[in-house]
């Protein structure tokens, strides 16, 4: 609860920080500053399992150990974005405040989808995470591709948002409890009733839709890359995994008990993912475009999580958000110091700055799955979870067999970085500051304790 | 345990500080000196391991245990045994040997160089040690990383294809492995976990040999690891990668490759594949060695249409290799150890032939048969030590190489006649291409390339003539190595039965 309340104090905060300080550097200090306070309130609802504010939500909002988990690695992972690329954010614009005003209520939307207890808190919570979002995306009001991203963002996901209300009034009206509550949706094991069965498939539609699940993707690419790279960067990562977490708890309290009718639906929908994002982030010339196919591909591995849907599922996603968000965050951060976005653009960073040369490696084996980093762990975590699932097999070796397609994309960016030679003055083009650098150790440091020690996140789940 | 300081932990540690402190080298002469004088170091620990064998009187010397992932079952563990204490002695035998020989000339960023060559040894350490599936996967990665990196950025022109092409086959296939690993896992028994505390599943590698599992179970996840392991090897038809991989790589990565890291292929099915599916590895076995048989002969032959001498080396290593991992499948005592000891005569030998190669293409700067002549007038010295060399890879009485070739041959000949006389057609063949190879590059007449060449130097006669010394002590009395090793042969039968 800590998290949903102070998210939305401090956006307002944050909205007034523009008008009563002058500085343009002002906000991006209130903002780290109150990442700080979440995130430590958030830990200490973690570990108290108290929330500060006691208010009558009518158990609209559940809290355990797992969604706050989820929101701690969550507020970590915002606050090293701030960190890492606050700088960044500074140079989108002038409405500085604003911008981190509308992250903070993305994270309050976060908080509450992560927390949601009944269908209409889901809905409150995307929508809260999608209208900001839509703003972000066309921040850079001077970019005709922003523009045009911003607006193509706006009217899918208008449109999926409506077939979400859609499924859910259908699940209402199914219902015989006649209940919102994820937990009072009566199914049964025999036929499902076809009001139900249209509303799961409505749910599961928009949520794909929101997570970018294929063949519901198309939106992705254009968004990625029109959008100004720092705000991919927190679309592509926290956004992304948040999206995850509430498809997993709808899918698990509420469809849980049918789990195998639709299991193979979201086989298809992993299938499909793995192999469009995959084979599309191959063709890719663009880093940053390679990196919006490539949030695809591993949104396909972590369908995986909904497919299997088990106790290993639910480790797997926690992890798979702190190391894919890491690594993102990471990896975008670095992009957003290049001259030039395409994969020749990477060519002769190892000799021009060996320490980020030496990051964006850690981040894209990372990426990739090589053991000692937090990627592979994570997707160690998935398939262990999809073969503990007992049912199709198949889905497991497909999953491989792409993740090692993938590495063609990654390391050719590797292979840009030590093996070429640039032909141009300077490949990093903005100035790197020590505090950057200093970021880039610390988040390398983090994938590798993951990696090494994956106890360190999943751990909490069970306090 | 913990309280000692033990050889596993030593022979892992050794070479990560090596590489660390590399890394930081002020110079080439420094960054190479430290490595030098940690192998040989390490090769000091490993010889000592050797007084040590006795399992259960030096059990808190051999094996290292710690509680990784506890939630999960996954230990930190490792041992030495018979088979590993063998193969990290090559190890251990290879690296100085490889060291003191790199390229003495120019290299840039070789503090790089030298540390990522450290690190490799430390992954393929822990590969031979791994009592734990969780960490055997984790070493078999940690050996792949450095090396792609070595070859990528010191390697010839065609160096970025090549070595992704090696680097995309392997981890394929150790995607695949990981799969596996994680079925047998989840069917592994609960109680088995060291603790106690938790009742889990476990990756032990006891707990993966006892796993319960059907028959149909068995055959695809043998087939998941056998692809995995013949990638690494390789064998037909998974061996495509090599040859590029071997030319483009710098020699001394080379050496390493050939030398010590196609054994954890052979290692690995010695290890996981056949105690663990010991029904499907019985029933694919045929298979398996027709594949391999047809390896050695395709390889042979095409070894001999080789005019380049890196690719020639590297197909007779497709044949040598394709003939050990026949013989491991022929799962009779005889072939399996003379598996095990070819595997560190194997390395011993091929890791001479590329010295030679290395220093052929060096002083001359050319890799073509066609256009080298005479060496033995301008280089004499060389020339003996790598004709013994030579002849020790084909196998001659006396040579290293006889025992081993000897005793999978004789138990290639128990499980088919045919199949021995197939694979025997293979040593005929290798004969025909390193005789062949000999007789043009360092008989005949001097020509403008040879004339001008120097013989070899203090560093590199030494070298070889240990490589030689190695070679003759085994020919001639290869007791020792067939008393380290006859344990896992007992032990791999018992598990087969």
């Amino acid at each position: 609860m800590n998290a949903i309340i102070l998210t939305a104090i401090w956006g307002v905060i944050m909205m007034f920080s523009g008008v009563f300080v002058k500085s343009k550097t002002a906000p991006r200090f209130v903002a780290i500053a109150g990442m700080l306070v979440v995130l430590s309130s958030s830990i200490i609802e973690l570990l108290t399992k108290k929330s500060f504010f006691n208010f009558d939500h009518n158990n609209m909002l559940h809290t355990d150990g797992f969604n706050l988990t989820f929101l701690a690695i969550v507020m970590t992972c915002t606050l090293i974005y701030f960190l890492l690329t606050g700088t960044e954010i500074e140079k989108v614009g002038s409405h500085v405040g604003e911008y981190f005003a509308l992250i903070f209520f993305i994270l309050c939307g976060i908080s509450i989808a992560a927390t949601f207890n009944t269908l209409l808190m889901l809905f409150i919570g995307i929508e809260i995470i999608s209208i900001p979002l839509y703003i972000l995306t066309g921040s850079d009001k001077r970019n005709l591709k922003s523009n045009e991203a911003a607006l193509k963002y706006f009217l899918m996901g208008a449109f999926s948002t409506g077939i979400m209300l859609m499924g859910i009034a259908f699940i209402y009206g199914g219902n015989p409890n006649a209940s919102f509550y994820i937990d009072k949706i009566q199914i049964g094991l025999g036929h499902m009733p076809v009001l139900i069965a249209a509303g799961l498939l409505f749910i599961m539609v928009s949520m794909s839709f929101k997570v970018s699940a294929a063949p519901f993707h198309f939106w992705t690419p254009d968004v990625y890359d029109g959008a100004p790279t720092v705000f991919t960067s927190f679309m592509s990562s926290v956004v992304k995994v948040a999206g995850f977490f509430a498809f997993l708890r709808l899918f698990e309290h509420s469809f849980g008990i049918v789990h195998e009718q639709w299991q193979q639906l979201i086989a298809f929908i992993t299938v499909a993912t793995l192999v469009i994002g995959n084979i599309t982030a191959v063709f890719q010339q663009s880093v940053k475009r390679m990196l919006a196919y490539s949030s695809i591909a591993q949104a396909g591995f972590m369908l995986l999580a909904i497919f299997a849907l088990n106790a290993k599922a639910k480790e797997g996603i926690l992890l798979y958000s702190a190391a894919y968000s890491l690594a993102s965050i990471g990896i975008f951060g670095i992009l957003t110091k290049m001259e030039d976005y395409t994969i020749d653009g990477f060519n002769g960073l190892g000799k021009e700055n060996p320490l980020m040369a030496f990051a964006a490696t850690v981040f894209l084996l990372s990426l990739t799955g090589i053991p000692l980093t937090a990627g592979f762990q994570s997707k160690f975590f998935m398939l262990m979870a999809a073969v503990d699932n007992g049912h199709q097999f198949w889905l497991v070796i497909v999953a491989v067999i792409f993740a090692a397609i993938s590495a063609y994309y990654y390391f050719r960016v590797i292979q840009a970085i030590y093996f070429k030679e640039s032909d141009r003055n300077v490949v990093v083009a903005n100035a790197v500051s020590p505090f950057f650098n200093y970021m880039l150790i610390v988040i390398i440091a983090l994938i590798v304790i993951i990696g090494i020690y994956p106890e360190i996140v999943i751990g909490w789940m069970y306090r | 345990m913990g309280n000692y300081i033990t050889f596993p932990d030593l022979l892992i540690w050794l070479p990560i500080l090596a590489g660390f402190f590399c890394l930081f080298a002020v110079n080439q002469k420094h960054a190479k000196n430290t490595a030098i004088v940690f192998s040989l170091l390490t090769l000091g620990v490993s010889i000592a391991s050797l007084f040590f064998t006795n399992s259960e009187k030096y059990m808190t010397y051999n094996n290292v245990s710690y509680i990784w992932l506890k939630y999960l079952g996954a230990n930190y563990y490792i041992g030495l045994d018979a088979t590993g204490r063998m193969l990290t002695l090559l190890t251990a035998i290879g690296f100085p040997l490889i060291l003191l020989t790199s390229q003495n000339d120019q290299l840039k960023k070789p503090n790089s160089f030298y540390g990522l060559l450290m690190l490799t040894q430390a992954g393929l350490m822990g590969v031979f040690m791994a009592y734990d599936a969780l960490t055997f996967y984790f070493f078999w990665e940690l050996a792949l990383i450095p090396v792609y990196f070595l070859s990528s950025i010191w390697g010839g022109e065609r160096r970025i294809q090549a070595t992704f092409k090696f680097f995309v086959y392997t981890f394929a296939g150790s995607l695949l492995m990981l799969v596996g690993i994680i079925y047998i896992y989840l069917h592994t028994d609960a109680r088995a976990f060291v603790d106690g505390t938790i009742a889990t599943h476990s990756f032990a590698l006891n707990a993966f040999y006892n796993a319960q599992l059907s028959g149909s179970e068995q055959a695809w996840l043998f087939a998941l690891f056998f692809i995995a392991f013949a990638i690494k090897m390789p064998i037909f038809p998974f061996h495509t990668w090599q040859p590029d991989a071997y030319d483009q790589s710098p020699t001394t990565v080379t050496m390493v490759l050939s030398g010590i890291m196609v054994k954890m292929g052979l290692f690995g099915v010695l290890r996981w594949l056949l105690p663990m599916f010991p029904n499907a590895a019985m029933h694919h076995a045929n298979l398996v060695i027709t594949l391999s048989v047809i390896g050695i002969v395709y390889a042979s032959c095409l070894a001999m249409m080789q005019d380049n001498i890196k690719k020639l080396v590297a197909y007779s290593s497709i044949a040598h290799i394709g003939l050990m991992c026949a013989a491991l499948f022929a799962m009779n005592e005889i072939s399996v150890q003379g598996v095990l000891l070819q595997m560190f005569n194997h390395g011993i030998n091929i890791i001479g032939m590329w010295i030679v190669v290395e220093i052929i293409e060096r002083k001359t700067g050319v890799k073509k048969i066609s256009e080298l002549s005479g060496l033995a007038a301008s280089a004499p010295v060389l020339t003996i030590l790598f004709v013994i060399i030579a002849l020790a890879n084909i196998a001659l009485p006396l040579t290293n190489a006889f025992t081993g070739e000897f005793l999978m041959f004789a138990g290639l000949y128990q499980k088919n006649i045919w199949f021995a006389v197939f694979a025997g057609l293979g040593v005929i063949l290798s004969a025909v291409y390193t005789l062949n190879m000999i007789q043009k590059v360092f008989y005949g007449s001097v020509n403008n390339v040879t004339t001008e060449v120097k013989d070899i130097n203090l560093t590199e006669k030494l070298v070889l003539m240990v490589i030689v010394g190695i070679i003759f002590f085994i020919g001639v009395y290869p007791q020792p190595l067939i008393d380290l090793t006859s344990e896992s042969v007992t032990n791999l039968m018992f598990k087969l039965k």
